[in-house]
């Protein structure tokens, strides 16, 4: 099987000028594959660079040294060497992002919100839109609060507009960090239906998790991050 | 899934639309900036950001055509598909230029808009400039417009000299777009505004930029608007870019000294 | 005796020479703003110097002169710049149309139709008609130079909005030649088809401003509108009430204090020969009307 994600060696510090210029490693040596259909979950105590990684995959964190190639259409995308527009594109229509904090445009309806990336492919806005609808409601947000923007959400609500943003759009990768971390039982049961429908469907999955009982569920591989921690 | 796709084609979209080589303008010994190059693509944002006297103010001018480069060049696809020098192009063609394919935001909207001439005409001017005769469909497509940028109807034929600071940018963006530009250049377009007008402002604008597919290249000190408005960022000091890349990579993860630094001020909300 | 001596029609040869170039090359350039050197003449500014130095300079001695001021002969200014060119140059000077060569006009187009070998020179107070839209020099040169003439539709687009019609009544922009934009002097808007593939030269002088520019005999000259509001010529309600003319400009008389007026031709030459020849409005006699002069 192809790799949909193919990290080799990726290393990565902060260099923190503003305080003196000293070095925070982050990651180093980390390689692993993720596949169509699989879903890898990164497990590791907090703080160990779980996140980072997924930053990194996502074109968020730039990486020192190491390889970073993501499978996008035809080919395969170096990281390290993609133009801005190539990320943008691959972002579009490669890698979905759920990252742990929604980080939502002022001002947007929740179904607004959660509707742009579908928008962004090139669906028609009330398609995109009704789509965003029938996803939230199965996530349980009411109607009632579709046009309201998600600002003013409880934790798990927000949580949950930002899992539908990241699902609606059909994209063959998927990046999750602790995505049922808010959530109560009942919704954690959805989002862990999600997952396997879109394992199904042949999505590659890169997820972060604590709650060991969601990882049973979803998990086909673990990644231990504990060994890619760089030496302090 | 078989569903209502639209899609823009991709031959046009993987060629730049306006390319920066190792650009520079200097006066006399003053460097206003220097050795900045780029590739602009459609339907890109790119925000250039820096304090007063990063050079950020002059590059827009020299992007634009408006000051000839004293180092460097800017070429610009024309709707034809051929790739112009702009120090190249004739008066009259970077005018006619500036008035079809390019709209200008400036950051004082008096500096866009004919003040003293009713909103109207202000937006219709320049459809009247490249031919349009007929009153009727002038007037219905500046009544469309300012629609758009959500200005009431019934100030179709009030002069902006009647109106808000916000709603004059709001015009000044219309006046701009009435010609469905490809490339839009604005100067601090926020800047002055009261915070509230600004962020009706800024998500007028960011909706406009994506449903147009606009590039647009936005000067700007305030990283919440680049953050906002663009997908790209190219952080200017002393007339030098110091950094650039994505826009959410390079605010998240800066790694230059002066970029980390410029992030860190940021107040937060 | 201390009666100065003055050049034929008081401009000096050379001057008359720079002005002729500078009318060669409007001729040349139907409808462009050519600049010269405008002289100081025995009136101030704002009185017709520019008209006065562009007759000056074409002026000969087997010359006819007409000078009319709004339509008549017998107004203040055109009896004085007609004394003017009669005392300078010893002109023949008529108030007939028909028999005159060259006629100094402000602000109105003689109703009776001109021929081939007139010459009719206009005063013009401001010639650049987008001054009062964009009043920077710099900017309205480089509109005229590209053709960029978008902002006059502007300014009718205005009209339309605020009045329901173009309200411009007179000095009304026209096209000329298919190329420059220009002001035709504050005549009314009635007299500009009278532009349009005329056969008499038209030339226009602005004294103040400095600007010379003309009008080809058989030039066209269209007037600027849009599609949907297409130029019309102001129509009055009833005819001259000395002559009974029903196609000429009217001018609102007042006759008493107490509210009393009627309308007569602006032209008084084309309203007196239209009485010698038995045409009769519904007044006898006009009031304070002066003898003709020879």
């Amino acid at each position: 099987m192809t790799a949909m994600i193919d990290i080799s060696n990726a290393e990565k510090s902060f260099i923190m000028h503003l305080q003196g210029g000293i070095a925070l490693p982050v990651v180093r040596g980390v390689s692993f594959q993720v596949n169509a259909g699989e879903c890898v979950v990164l497990a590791g105590p907090s703080g160990a660079g779980k996140s980072s990684i997924l930053k990194m995959i996502y074109g968020n964190y730039r990486f020192d040294s190491g390889r970073i190639g993501i499978r996008h259409g035809d080919g395969v995308l170096d990281l390290a060497s993609a133009a801005p527009r190539q990320i943008l594109k691959l972002r579009r229509d490669g890698i979905g992002y759920v990252s742990q904090f929604l980080r939502a445009v002022p001002r947007v309806a929740s179904l607004d919100v959660v509707a742009e990336p579908l928008i962004e492919q090139g669906v028609a806005r009330d398609i995109a839109r009704g789509r965003a609808g029938d996803l939230l409601r199965r996530l349980n947000i009411k109607e009632a609060l579709w046009r309201l923007p998600p600002s003013t959400f409880s934790g798990g609500e927000q949580q949950r507009v930002n899992i539908a943003r990241g699902f609606l759009a059909q994209r063959p990768i998927l990046l999750l960090d602790e995505p049922t971390a808010s959530l109560d039982a009942v919704n954690r049961a959805v989002v862990v239906d999600l997952i396997q429908e879109n394992k199904r469907a042949g999505v590659a999955m890169l997820a972060i998790v604590h709650d060991d009982e969601v990882r049973r569920r979803i998990a086909d591989r673990i990644v231990d991050v504990t060994s890619f921690a760089a030496a302090a | 899934m078989a569903e209502a796709v639209t899609t823009t084609s991709l031959t046009a979209e993987d060629r730049p639309l306006l390319i920066a080589e190792r650009l520079g303008k200097n006066y006399g010994r003053i460097t206003a900036c220097r050795e900045v190059s780029f590739e602009l693509y459609p339907g890109e944002v790119l925000a250039i950001v820096g304090e007063s006297g990063s050079g950020k103010s002059t590059l827009l001018q020299l992007l634009s055509g408006q000051l000839a480069p004293s180092a460097g060049r800017v070429s610009y696809r024309m709707r034809d598909g051929v790739m112009r020098d702009l120090a190249a192009l004739g008066e009259a063609e970077r005018r006619f230029l500036f008035r079809t394919d390019w709209g200008y935001v400036h950051q004082d909207p008096a500096m866009g808009l004919r003040m003293a001439v009713s909103a109207g005409a202000n937006v219709g001017e320049r459809l009247m400039a490249i031919g349009w005769n007929h009153y009727g469909r002038i007037r219905d497509t500046a009544a469309t417009w300012l629609e758009r940028v959500e200005i009431d109807l019934a100030r179709i034929d009030d002069a902006p000299r009647t109106y808000s600071g916000g709603m004059r940018q709001r015009l000044q963006i219309a006046r701009n777009l009435v010609t469905e530009p490809r490339l839009v250049f604005m100067d601090e377009p926020t800047g002055g505004l009261d915070v509230s007008v600004q962020a009706r402002l800024l998500d007028l604008m960011r909706n406009l930029v994506s449903e147009l597919n606009l590039a647009a290249i936005v000067v700007t000190h305030d990283l919440a608007v680049a953050r906002l408005l663009s997908h790209r960022i190219m952080v200017m000091k002393g007339g030098l870019v110091i950094e650039q890349g994505l826009t959410d990579q390079v605010l998240d993860d800066p790694s230059e000294p002066y970029t980390q630094l410029l992030v860190s001020s940021i107040l937060p909300a | 005796m201390n009666t100065p001596a003055y050049n034929f029609a008081y401009l000096d040869e050379q001057t008359k020479r720079m002005i002729r170039r500078a009318i060669l090359k409007a001729i040349a350039i139907p409808g462009y703003q050519v600049p010269f050197a405008s002289r100081e003449m025995p009136m101030p500014y704002g009185w017709g110097t520019g008209g006065v130095q562009v007759t000056a300079a074409i002026l000969g001695p087997s010359d006819v002169l007409k000078v009319i001021d709004q339509g008549s002969d017998d107004t203040t200014n055109a009896i004085s710049i007609r004394k003017f060119f009669e005392k300078t140059a010893h002109v023949a000077t008529t108030t007939r149309t028909q028999e005159a060569t060259l006629i100094q006009t402000r602000h109105r187009i003689p109703e009776a139709q001109l021929h081939g070998g007139q010459i009719l020179v206009y005063q013009v107070p401001i010639p650049e008609p987008l001054r009062y839209l964009e009043p920077r020099e710099t900017e309205t040169r480089r509109m005229h130079a590209l053709a960029e003439y978008g902002l006059m539709h502007v300014k009718l687009y205005e009209d339309i909005a605020r009045f329901g019609h173009i309200a411009t009544s007179y000095a009304y922009p026209v096209r000329v030649n298919d190329r420059y934009v220009m002001d035709p002097s504050p005549t009314p808007k009635f007299d500009n088809p009278k532009m349009d593939h005329c056969p008499a030269l038209q030339l226009f002088g602005a004294g103040r401003e400095k600007r010379i520019y003309a009008i080809p005999p058989f030039t066209s000259v269209v007037s600027l509108d849009f599609e949907d509001h297409p130029f019309t010529r102001y129509r009055f309600d009833a005819p001259c009430a000395l002559c009974a003319a029903e196609d000429s400009y009217l001018d609102e008389i007042v006759t008493d204090d107490r509210g009393g007026r009627m309308f007569v031709c602006s032209d008084t030459d084309y309203c007196e020969s239209r009485q010698k020849l038995g045409h009769r409005g519904s007044e006898r006699v006009a009031p304070h009307r002066g003898g003709a002069h020879g």
